[in-house]
């Protein structure tokens, strides 16, 4: 273990940001998504995954957020384990008809202020699985949706993106 | 002999590439007690208009068929009730088609947890408002017992589901896992579905096998037409399929270290995970690989620059992994938690079928790259691990085990690509059954379809999770809840690839 960690330790780190100059899109975000994070919740925006019928394609990609590249918690964001600790609800999949009580009552878990994101494209209507007996719909159906995260799943670049503009744009709470 | 020609019945035309057989009740009662008994092993049940089908596979010989009962009436005889790995697809059959079978050992509802507006879905559909019955986890009886419930929120960023524990002390006595949260009503979407719609649903079954899915409907699919993907298609889609393998057995080995507090290798495995969907989103256009294999071949041709990037790629872990490895073996706190931790009996393996790490970690070497086996597979050379002790610590090794598999496959793939078209178009107004087989991170993915006029008329998917499930909740009986996360993420079943 020692051997490992001394050749890390000597070896420049993977985090893509701050400033890499082969990536000048994820650099801005990075400086941005610190400015903004800081000037709203002093530097700490805790998050709450739930997955509301996601095919995990998207839990894949949010896990992403957390590797040495995108290295969420460095701009204060952080994934917590309860909606009870949460401000922001990041929500995926189409809303499914079993889900839809366990989403509600997560919401009504989190304390004000809180936002949600709908992370992927069948959180917005239901997507390919939209019309099916099984699916209540898009996130928006079931709980108020702050931000829609497009893409199947997002890259952790869109997700970062979209987490900057939920900062960016929405008023104070 | 044969198994197909063990089957007595009357063998359905069009049915490929192996034999579907419409069965009497002596002939279907005959196979349950086959499955019982071992002789066979059960690689999926599941519904149709009016009949229940089951594909079995004869280890011995390799040989994989397809028997059919009809229900008249509206029941079939329980598999269930002789053979356990069953209860939980008749479970499933009876809630989204409403047929009953007769015999079997649990009632309760699978899927339907009572929030849809409709009864048996895919059957007989009748318009019905929810009825919320309570449901009756399985009695547990002794002193000192207490019950933890757990989900469908989980804690973490994994999919929903819910597990009761019932606890003595630390000691976990009981585990029923209830599951059905993430039902999307998959198979009903692609009833009737254009091909191309149908391949975009099964790719987003379970998104972390998106390759694997496809390559299984695809192969579904051309068999039904009887048409085969041209030789440079295949290669990319084995390929794309071991890029999958080794982006997830990266993920799960950090991840399992992780749940025992060891987040050094969790960061390390990141890194060759991150770099490795980099690689495939740079060669095929998308990280997870979502909608390249289609039927009749692949979506897009590998870039440009995409043997040189996925070359880099081996590189960087032939150079890393080793002493990741090393670590992982050396570190004697992260072995004392995964060795002897959650053991899965073999005897549990073999009669569940469970495929993929499960299985092979449990002294089960089914793979279906090599039984029944399909190309490119058959033209290279690779070896399937296998381990007996059936521990957290052994599905580790074999996903270690395989990585290396894996970038051996991926040399030999990268010299041997064939030059040529990368698809076919399929025909507008085809006809036929298929059955389609890939062997995904996670195990066997299955694929049963019937295509009328070039559409989707049914199509069942069975992810490898069916058969593993259950097996979980034999694996944590006495061990300590603590230790449960560890297991669970040891087997990483799919939720939304069971739930559909």
């Amino acid at each position: 273990m020692r051997r490992i960690l001394f050749e890390n330790l000597a070896r420049r780190p993977l985090t893509e940001a701050p400033p890499p100059k082969d990536d000048a899109a994820l650099a801005e975000l990075a400086a941005s998504v610190d400015r903004a994070a800081r000037r709203r919740l002093g530097r700490s925006l805790s998050i709450r995954e739930v997955d509301a019928g996601s095919c995990n394609g998207c839990e894949l990609e949010i896990h992403a957020l957390n590797n040495a590249f995108y290295d969420l918690e460095r701009f204060g964001l952080r994934f917590v384990a309860s909606p009870r600790h949460a401000d922001v609800l990041l929500v995926t999949g189409p809303v499914t008809r079993n889900m839809r009580e366990a989403l509600e009552r997560t919401y009504n878990a989190t304390p004000d202020p809180k936002w949600v994101v709908a992370v992927g494209d069948c959180a917005r209507d239901g997507g390919i699985f939209a019309g099916s007996y099984a699916v209540a719909g898009g996130v928006s159906q079931v709980v108020p949706v702050d931000l829609h995260i497009g893409g199947c799943p997002p890259s952790p670049l869109q997700l970062l993106k979209g987490l900057l503009a939920l900062l960016e744009q929405k008023p104070d709470r | 002999m044969a198994l197909i020609d063990t089957i007595e019945g009357e063998n359905v035309a069009g049915h490929r590439p192996w034999p579907r057989v419409v069965v009497s009740e002596r002939t279907w009662h005959l196979a349950a007690g086959q499955l019982s008994a071992g002789q066979w092993q059960l690689l999926g049940l599941w519904g149709d208009a009016g009949a229940v089908h089951m594909a079995v596979l004869d280890g011995s010989a390799g040989e994989i068929a397809v028997l059919t009962f009809l229900c008249k009436g509206g029941t079939f005889p329980s598999i269930g009730a002789v053979h356990p790995p069953a209860i939980r697809p008749e479970r499933a059959i009876r809630d989204l088609y409403g047929l009953d079978p007769i015999g079997a050992p649990d009632r309760r509802p699978w899927l339907d947890l009572g929030f849809w507006s409709v009864e048996h879905p895919l059957g007989a559909r009748r318009d019905a408002a929810p009825a919320r019955a309570p449901y009756d986890f399985l009695p547990v009886e002794g002193e000192s017992l207490h019950q933890i419930p757990v989900g469908p929120v989980h804690a973490g960023i994994i999919e929903p589901g819910h597990f009761r524990f019932t606890a003595n002390g630390e000691a976990v006595v009981r585990l029923e896992q209830r599951l059905g949260y993430v039902h999307k009503g998959i198979e009903s979407l692609m009833a009737g579905a254009p091909i191309d719609k149908a391949a975009r649903l099964a790719g987003r079954t379970s998104g972390d096998s998106t390759v694997a899915y496809a390559v299984a409907f695809a192969r579904a699919v051309e068999a039904a037409l009887q048409i085969e993907a041209p030789a440079r298609a295949l290669y990319l889609r084995a390929l794309m399929a071991e890029l999958e393998r080794l982006a997830n057995h990266f993920g799960d080995i950090g991840a399992i270290c992780n749940d025992a507090s060891f987040s050094l290798m969790h960061a390390q495995c990141g890194i060759l995970r991150e770099r490795t969907l980099r690689a495939a989103d740079a060669c095929f256009g998308h990280r997870l690989m979502m909608d390249c294999v289609v039927p009749g071949g692949v979506a897009h041709d590998l870039s440009a620059n995409g043997v040189a990037r996925v070359s880099t790629l081996l590189d960087e872990i032939r150079r890393v992994f080793p002493k990741l490895i090393e670590l992982y073996d050396n570190t004697a706190s992260l072995q004392d938690r995964t060795a002897t931790t959650g053991v899965l009996r073999p005897e549990f393996a073999r009669q569940f079928a469970a495929g993929g790490y499960v299985g092979r970690a449990s002294g089960r070497a089914f793979d279906a790259r090599k039984t029944p086996g399909y190309a490119p597979y058959d033209q290279l050379e690779f070896d399937v691990p296998v381990l007996d002790a059936g521990d957290v610590n052994a599905r580790v090794w074999i996903r270690i085990r395989e990585v290396e598999q894996s970038l051996a496959l991926i040399e030999q793939i990268l010299r041997r690509l064939p030059d040529g078209p990368t698809h076919m178009t399929l025909a507008t107004a085809g006809a036929g059954e298929g059955l389609g087989l890939a062997e995904g991170f996670r195990g066997d993915v299955l694929v049963w379809l019937r295509i009328e006029d070039g559409r989707v008329a049914r199509c069942h998917l069975r992810d490898p999770s069916w058969f593993q499930w259950p097996l979980l909740e034999a694996a944590i009986e006495g061990n300590i809840v603590a230790d449960f996360p560890l297991c669970n993420k040891s087997f990483n079943c799919s939720y939304s690839g069971h739930d559909l």
